[in-house]
């Protein structure tokens, strides 16, 4: 080949875009196909929400909020029961699952990366967190609501915080756990390396570091508890009035929507909207402030 | 290969296969390379050299349209390829990479048998001819075919990273292009596995247009005929570095008589 | 300049209080981790504690027969372990073509990037809504808009077992759509961070030898990150397993075994959110039962899904 001996000029190559070959038709048909999957996928977003504001909205008043739920055959009344009840019931689950929670991450990430029990801790709380809901209320009737260990108190708010916290418990340590492993060990070995202990190490210098990556998956995991219905059906029960301490039955948002939904009556269907509404706007404020935190991270 | 061209713009007898004309190239409004005229001639192997940061390989990616894949990467100026523009709207990209083949810094095989490894590209490029022969014949002229003839059902991630190289380049040969663009092929192997691969390139050229990214200035001397230098000064009032071709003439001249003070200072190792 | 060897020693020597907090601390976070571990044990531990009797009472039968009878004391799990099965798979069936399709077209570039990330939002915020309101939802919405197309099927299809019944409100296959719309989230979070995580080389290699965008996908990426899709879909099978509240609500609650998709059922989960609370003596023990199955399943699913991830991830 000898290159440079010039050459009738070549033909221009046809790079054109040929919308009728053939990959370009299956292209722009699977193309098509994908979007009208995302499609799909976030339309049940938009006629839920727009369905639960429409309903619910119109609902608002100072009574829903002040007012407990209406006595039977009553018109007036609100969720108040249900929302000083859900209150109660979630600062108890996140009181019981944060703690340990962070403690078995900083188990996993600090003290044993790879050792048998770390491994077998690690896949137990994939295992756990796979558990359905429902099951966390059985677990927890069968251990402490039936056997009234609590004092003698069987239905009780702490028995409802509790199963929460068994739903909680794995979100947190696995979001400890890989909030602690991208601290970069640099880090670890500077604080080592001066004198300082592993607790404050992991107190002062890690946990800092990397409490913000907790700290959204922590509010996630809030957020989710305070949706939960299943665990508190037979947990903490329910109660169409004001809380009447730990050790009592509450009422919560969730199961006052599951039983109100299915009540033949119009003042109830109602304020299970309402409620939903309230619920539905608590959880996704929740969620654009894990959001937030963790954009305020990458910062 | 008979050069006979002495002068920074090719001769008339010269056939102008890849010409970048007033070529500016910017990510999300930061302007990475600007005014880039370059004429790449067909047949021969062609160089970019540069400290880091100066958009050679930025450039190169310019040349296949590899650029796409990147967010707000952006093109201003003309690409010409054989008279025609490459960045027209109406161009297909993927016309224009079957047609210009790249080879990337790091191996790269596809997570398949090193026989779909080069089967793959050239049965979506319609080859409809005698695979086997194909393989054999790409895994030859990559140089690569002794290793690997053995176990072709095996994984491309299994060879060597200095096979797994060769296996790319085999792969690129595999859909028959006109062009072949290098992005530093060599940085992440070992001494060997480089020099085997230049050897290779000196067969290449006979067949295929090669440009080279390279910032290891004696594999520019060894392999190719032209070298263009890119440097990259500090932005007045911007806060990043522009990158700008600054010399591109053959390779002897570049090296041995360079009409710039930068690539003097570049080439007799005074900084980069 | 001489020092004073008392000094060295105190400069070295950490006092005893804080060698036993760090001690301390260690063994904390030992004893808190293993809470996860005495939580499943008891889990486990209960639930078959519990199901002890009715396993004496009735054993296998107990999976293959379909009478629930508290006032015979008559009890079989089949209608609701059909249920489980049916509701989880076919929701699957239909979020999994859903779920992989939006992931990819929230990756690979069809669209803008803020557009992209729009949707991958409302995606994920469709996993925070409550499953009790998307209940009450179906309740109200889905379902009385679904049941003129139900019953089309059903005049259409009565010849096939699946479709012989009316739709006459509450039933499987809202229940399904439901579990749809739940499971969808977590298969398209999970396939999304999968494609995302395929290295771009692989991407440049595909572009290079002149692949479509769609040949690129269909031979490179989704090979590449398929181990971790099929762990979100068997996540997915797992959560709609247990799925409970939502399920409760629409499916019907029957216990009478039909194989119409058209007729109300019953899930194992949505069997224990209605009964449990309510049951006494050889019930609570059969719930217990059906729980333990259930706990079965799902770990089953569970522990597949992280086998599998770990097999295929190995391959590449």
């Amino acid at each position: 080949m000898t290159s440079t001996v010039a050459q009738a000029s070549r033909p221009i190559p046809d790079l054109r875009y040929k919308p009728t070959r053939s990959r370009n038709i299956i292209g722009i048909a699977l193309t098509s196909v994908a979007g009208l999957f995302s499609l799909v996928a976030v339309l049940p977003l938009f006629l839920v929400l727009s369905y639960v504001l429409y309903k619910g909205a119109s609902k608002l008043s100072l009574d829903l909020f002040l007012l407990e739920q209406p006595a039977p055959g009553l018109e007036v009344g609100g969720i108040s029961n249900a929302i000083q009840g859900s209150i109660i019931v979630t600062l108890i689950a996140s009181l019981l699952a944060i703690p340990i929670g962070i403690g078995g991450g900083v188990f996993l990430a600090e003290y044993s990366r790879n050792g048998w029990f770390a491994n077998f801790i690690r896949f137990g709380t994939n295992v756990l967190s796979g558990v359905p809901s429902i099951i966390a209320g059985v677990f927890i009737y069968s251990a402490i609501v039936s056997t009234r260990i609590l004092f003698g108190h069987a239905y009780s708010a702490v028995a409802g915080g509790m199963a929460l916290a068994v739903l909680m418990l794995p979100t947190v340590i696995k979001t400890t756990d890989e909030g602690l492993k991208l601290v970069s060990d640099d880090l670890r070995r500077a604080a080592l390396g001066v004198g300082a202990s592993r607790f404050v190490t992991t107190i002062r210098i890690t946990l800092p570091k990397a409490s913000r990556s907790i700290a959204t998956g922590i509010v996630l995991s809030i957020a989710r508890a305070a949706g939960e219905t299943a665990p508190l059906i037979f947990t903490a029960l329910y109660s169409p009035w004001w809380a009447e301490g730990i050790f009592n039955p509450v009422g919560s948002l969730s199961v006052l929507i599951f039983k109100f939904a299915t009540m033949p009556y119009e003042v109830q269907n109602e304020l299970a909207w309402a409620a939903s509404f309230v619920l539905v706007a608590f959880i996704l404020a929740l969620n654009l402030v894990a959001r937030w935190i963790n954009t305020f991270t990458s910062r | 290969m008979t050069v006979s061209a002495t002068t920074a713009t090719p001769t008339t007898g010269e056939e102008i296969c890849l010409s970048l004309e007033n070529v500016s190239i910017s990510y999300g409004g930061e302007e990475a390379v600007r005014n880039v005229y370059c004429a790449i001639p067909r047949g021969q192997v062609t160089a970019f050299i540069g400290p880091s940061g100066c958009g050679k390989s930025t450039v190169l990616r310019a040349l296949n349209r590899m650029n796409d894949l990147i967010d707000n990467c952006t093109l201003s100026g003309r690409v010409v390829f054989d008279g025609a523009d490459l960045y027209h709207p109406g161009v297909d990209p993927v016309e224009v990479r079957r047609r210009i083949g790249m080879v990337f810094q790091q191996p790269n095989p596809f997570p398949k048998s090193i026989f779909e490894n080069i089967a793959f590209g050239a049965r979506i490029n319609g080859y409809t001819g005698d695979m086997d022969e194909l393989v054999e014949r790409s895994l030859r002229q990559a140089a690569v075919w002794d290793e690997c003839k053995d176990k072709l059902n095996e994984s491309g991630c299994s060879l060597s990273g200095g096979q797994q190289q060769r296996l790319c380049i085999a792969r690129t040969i595999a859909i028959q292009p006109e062009v072949i663009l290098m992005d530093e092929p060599c940085s992440a192997l070992d001494p060997i596995s480089t020099l085997k691969i230049e050897e290779t390139m000196h067969e290449l050229k006979k067949t295929f247009t090669i440009v080279i990214v390279t910032h290891n200035m004696q594999q520019a001397v060894r392999v190719s005929d032209r070298t263009a230098f890119f440097n990259a000064e500090a932005q007045e009032g911007g806060s990043g570095k522009v990158g700008y071709l600054v010399e591109f003439n053959e390779t002897d001249k570049i090296f041995n008589a360079p009409t710039q003070q930068a690539t003097y200072d570049y080439v007799s190792g005074r900084f980069g | 300049m001489p020092i004073d060897p008392n000094d060295l020693y105190r400069l070295r020597r950490r006092p005893p209080s804080e060698k036993q907090l760090d001690t301390g601390f260690h063994w904390l976070t030992v004893l808190t981790a293993s809470t996860v571990a005495i939580v499943l044990v008891l889990i486990l531990a209960i639930v078959f504690h519990g199901s002890l009797e009715s396993m004496g009472l009735y054993g296998w039968r107990f999976l293959v027969t379909s009478n629930w009878n508290p006032v015979d004391d008559e009890y079989g799990a089949l209608t609701a372990i059909y249920g489980t099965m049916v509701t989880s798979l076919v929701s699957l069936l239909i979020a999994v073509p859903l779920g992989v399709g939006t992931a990819i077209f929230i990756t690979e570039r069809f669209i803008p990037r803020p557009l992209r990330e729009i949707i991958g939002l409302m995606v994920e915020l469709l996993a925070a809504i409550p499953s009790v309101v998307l209940g009450l939802w179906a309740i109200f919405v889905l379902e009385p808009a679904l049941r003129p197309f139900l019953t089309w099927l059903h005049v259409t299809l009565k010849d096939i077992p699946l479709f012989s019944t009316q739709p006459l409100g509450p039933g499987m296959t809202p229940a399904i759509l439901v579990l749809v719309v739940m499971i969808l989230p977590i298969i398209t979070a999970i396939s999304r961070d999968s494609l995302n995580q395929v290295p771009i080389r692989l991407r440049q290699a595909a572009y290079g030898v002149g692949s479509t965008q769609w040949s690129a996908i269909l031979h490179v990426i989704l090979p590449a990150s398929i181990s971790g899709i099929v762990g979100g879909v068997m996540l997915a099978l797992g959560r709609a397993m247990g799925e409970t509240m939502a399920v409760t609500m629409i499916i019907g609650n029957s216990n009478n075994f039909s194989w119409s998709l058209l007729a109300p059922g019953n899930t194992i989960a949505a069997m224990l959110a209605n009964q449990f609370g309510e049951a006494d003596g050889s019930q609570v023990s059969s719930l217990m039962y059906a729980a333990f199955v259930l706990i079965l399943l799902t770990l089953v699913v569970n522990i597949l899904a992280q086998l599998l991830v770990k097999r295929l991830s190995l391959k590449y």
